[in-house]
């Protein structure tokens, strides 16, 4: 039974550049990943309810506009209410180092700044990604 | 994920009942999961399928096909929000192509129903279509049938859009909505394979654009050439996806090929052909996974490399295999 992995991929807060965004999905794309793509502008509502519809094993935002420190944890709170815990959330933006720690804290576990290689990306969501279904596993 | 599912046989409850039980309580992830489930073959999902299938039927289920970039994803999140308004509660199933090459899909079609997202009566999945060919998935049909089942009123599904062999759809809708655009050209004829034979609504999107009237034009040009399919003369609606213009009439257009369908034994016909498409498809699956069960996927390696070199022929082949005990 082969599961591909799912990722649901959003660019949240006011700008519109959604190049970086859409490279990386590409590139999961050209690892085997099954990328949803949802576009610009997207509320953290939006992405939580997409990831749920979407039985999606992955988040990942992108994020330029500064809000990360609303966003991020909004995120995160409501991917608990609706219990997606078992979901990797994941980040990219130009994001202060003092603020990458406290977004750990709210669930991100990791945060690509420009520029961060895409075998990097690919890897290490492959490496989670595979940690969290075995985590649900054991669980259910 | 949490796989409850995956252990399964826990006493006698079936395997995805929880989850089927739960769905039908209106939980939208659980909704997800089953039809993750479908998707992958996971264990359960034939239980599944089996306890769901009666239940399915009710629903009207239309079709989206057409070139890329004809405003299909547009249009379907128009006709959702108009399905909506009227009561109904709305799923897509949205298809896009799988490269052949890694396995990965980009599903890009949510970008234009993001004002659907958060409204309660709408779910949203996008498929990829895992290297089957005919503008679907292999599990399209099982997921509209889930969905189905759940007492979706509309379920609106969207195909991959790039190939002339676009065909299948018609195996799932009641009603296929065949989408062009201004400007074509020549390129309409090219419609003329198979395709257009299909659509039991022509829609001529991004109507807003010069070119309109002459694409109308020629496509009623080219229905009147046909054979006459049926007695049934697929219209010609206008859209404009982007500002709504021509919606409702389109939404009258479908509802009315539906009447039809019902009163004329149209919709009994296609089920028959959908159900043979579904049980030969089941049966190729099962028929190949038992094979290789018997078999051994080295004996089958090991003949299809004697294939590729040509020193076994695949008629003998075959018989080979099917003779293996
Ligand atoms: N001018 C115009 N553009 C449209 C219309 N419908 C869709 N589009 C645009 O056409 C592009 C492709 O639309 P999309 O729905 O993704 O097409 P699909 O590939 O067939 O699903 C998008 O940029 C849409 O905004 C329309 O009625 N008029
Ligand atoms: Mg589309």
């Amino acid at each position: 039974m082969k599961r591909p992995i799912r990722v649901v991929m959003a660019k949240a807060g006011l700008d519109g550049h959604d190049r970086g965004v859409k490279v990386v999905a590409r590139a999961l794309r050209d690892a085997g990943m099954e990328v949803i793509y949802t576009g610009v502008h997207q509320t953290p509502e939006q992405v939580v309810e997409t990831a749920l519809q979407e039985d999606a094993d992955a988040i990942g935002v992108s994020l330029l506009s500064g809000a990360h420190n609303y966003i991020f944890p909004r995120i995160s709170e409501l991917m608990t209410e609706k219990g997606l815990d078992d979901v990797l959330l994941f980040g990219g933006g130009i994001i202060p180092e003092d603020d990458i720690a406290t977004l750990r804290s709210h669930g991100v576990e990791r945060i690509f700044q420009p520029g961060a290689s895409l075998e990097d990306i690919v890897a290490y969501i492959r490496e989670a990604v595979a940690r969290k279904r075995g985590a649900g596993h054991a669980k259910g | 994920m949490t796989h409850e599912l995956l252990g399964g046989s826990r006493g006698a409850e079936p395997p995805g009942g929880r989850l089927l039980e739960r769905a039908r309580s209106g939980d939208k992830r659980s909704v997800a999961r089953l039809i993750s489930m479908i998707e992958n073959d996971e264990p359960g999902a034939a239980a599944v399928m089996r306890t769901v299938y009666p239940e399915t039927g009710k629903a009207a289920i239309v079709g989206v096909t057409g070139p890329p970039g004809g405003g299909k994803s547009t249009l379907v999140a128009r006709l959702g929000a108009s399905y909506r308004e009227q009561g109904a509660r709305v799923a897509v199933v949205a298809v896009d192509p799988s490269s052949p090459f890694t396995g990965g899909a980009l599903l890009g079609d949510r970008i234009r129903m993001r004002d659907g997202f958060l409204d309660d009566g709408l779910f949203i999945r996008s498929m990829a279509s895992r290297g089957h060919s005919g503008g679907l998935a292999r599990a399209t049909l099982r997921v509209v049938n889930l969905l189905d089942a759940l007492g979706t009123g509309v379920i609106l599904v969207e195909t991959v859009g790039v190939g002339q062999e676009e065909v299948e759809v018609v195996r799932v809708a009641d009603t296929v909505c065949l989408v062009t655009v201004p400007g074509l050209g020549d390129d309409i004829q090219a419609l003329k394979a198979g395709v257009l034979e299909i659509a039991d609504v022509l829609v001529v999107n991004k109507s807003d654009r010069p070119g309109a009237d002459e694409t109308v034009r020629d496509l009623a040009t080219m229905l009147s050439l046909g054979k006459g399919r049926l007695e049934f003369t697929p219209p010609i609606v206008r859209t404009s996806a982007q500002s709504g213009e021509g919606i409702a009439e389109l939404v009258a257009a479908i509802a009315k090929h539906r009447e039809w369908a019902a009163r004329s034994g149209e919709r009994e016909r296609r089920r028959l052909a959908a159900a043979r498409g579904e049980i030969e498809a089941l049966l190729r699956e099962e028929l190949v996974r038992r094979l290789r069960g018997r078999v051994g996927a080295d004996r089958v390696d090991d003949i299809v490399k004697r294939v590729a070199a040509r020193s076994l022929d695949p008629y003998t082949a075959i018989d080979e295999l099917l003779s293996t005990r």
